[in-house]
């Protein structure tokens, strides 16, 4: 069991006041794949990124990380869309991860550089669709070895 | 008197234009008419290159990517090799043997030191990734299957071309028009 909490603040210039906590309530490693699931509990809050031409925002949270088999690996453990017009105070607690995330291979035991990154695509009424990275990181250090699993 | 002298001279004029309207202006009009034809060509084949994908610009076709797409949106496209698939992006790809490209959202991605890199994809309004539509065995999507990156998007002007496909008279209809106006119009 691991508590984390993180400030997945954006960039400036694109949202000047997003701001996300996320909290890991649990995780488990499951012995025969590699798989790893989170519960996490996650509070945004998101101003000022809507204006006239954003029609809704594609977000997702994936992690990052390498391995022996390949340099960079990226999963997504989880993603929303919040359109215009939505509450923009959004809760989700409880939460299980919504991807499963595997691995191509055994590269998450033992891993000490699993980063998780909070991204999003602006989408438009019309125009470029840009992908922006918050600049808040969590680095998700995996146990050595696997646990048995437990239930959740 | 002066009155009746200038409706003459104008009916003149007419007619001499109607004679003149003869093989030179015919063969002028077609010529007029080639040379948009390749210059569409050549900024089609210009975009290509700029952008790096076979086809910088392609129309949505189902709604696979609700609500941030519809049937109908325009995508504008770059296929750069300097810029590496990362998940996230919107992908346009086509799976082996199938002719129509798919756009989705690329899930995972798995990069080899070499450049070789190996991702899933799966489409914003799917339940499930993209593994049941790829060709049997095949698990993951590669550079070769990429059409293009989605940078950009216009909504609903596709619809004409879906129009044109479903429905083929109104293909040649709008041809046949747009060919009656180049033909016709006198520069």
């Amino acid at each position: 069991l691991r508590r984390n909490v993180e400030d997945f603040t954006g960039p400036r210039e694109r949202s000047d006041l997003a701001f996300v906590t996320f909290d890991i309530t649990a995780d488990i490693l499951n012995e025969k794949s590699g798989l790893r699931t989170f519960c996490n509990k996650i509070l945004m809050l998101i101003f000022n990124i809507f204006d006239w031409n954003v029609k809704q925002l594609f977000l997702y949270l994936s992690a990052e990380y390498s391995t022996k088999n390949n340099a960079l690996n990226q999963v997504v453990l989880w993603d929303k869309i919040i359109l215009r017009g939505d509450n923009p105070r959004l809760f989700l607690k409880d939460m299980k991860s919504k991807y499963f995330f595997f691995d191509d291979g055994n590269g998450l035991k033992g891993n000490r550089n699993v980063t998780l990154t909070l991204s999003w695509n602006v989408v438009p009424n019309a125009g470029l669709l840009p992908l922006v990275t918050g600049s808040g990181h969590m680095s998700v250090p995996f146990p050595d070895t696997y646990e048995t699993t437990k239930s959740y | 008197g002066a009155a009746a002298v200038v409706p003459a001279m104008l009916s003149l004029d007419f007619l001499d234009d109607v004679r003149r309207m003869n093989k030179r202006q015919l063969y002028y009009q077609v010529l007029n008419f080639g040379m948009i034809v390749s210059s569409a060509l050549m900024i089609w084949k210009g975009l290509m290159v700029v952008t790096g994908s076979e086809s910088p610009i392609v129309v949505v076709l189902s709604g696979s990517m609700e609500p941030a797409f519809h049937r109908g949106d325009l995508l504008f496209l770059t296929n750069r090799i300097e810029d590496p698939i990362r998940v996230g992006e919107i992908v346009v790809f086509r799976i082996e043997g199938r002719e129509i490209p798919i756009v989705h959202r690329v899930l995972k991605i798995h990069e080899k030191q070499n450049g070789d890199i190996k991702f899933l994809t799966k489409g914003d309004n799917n339940a499930v990734d993209d593994r049941g539509l790829y060709k049997r065995g095949q698990h993951w999507l590669e550079k070769k299957d990429v059409v293009g990156r989605a940078r950009g998007f216009v909504p609903y002007i596709g619809i004409v071309t879906i129009l044109m496909n479903d429905y083929p008279k109104f293909k040649y209809a709008v041809l046949f028009l747009l060919g009656l106006f180049v033909l016709v119009h006198r520069e």
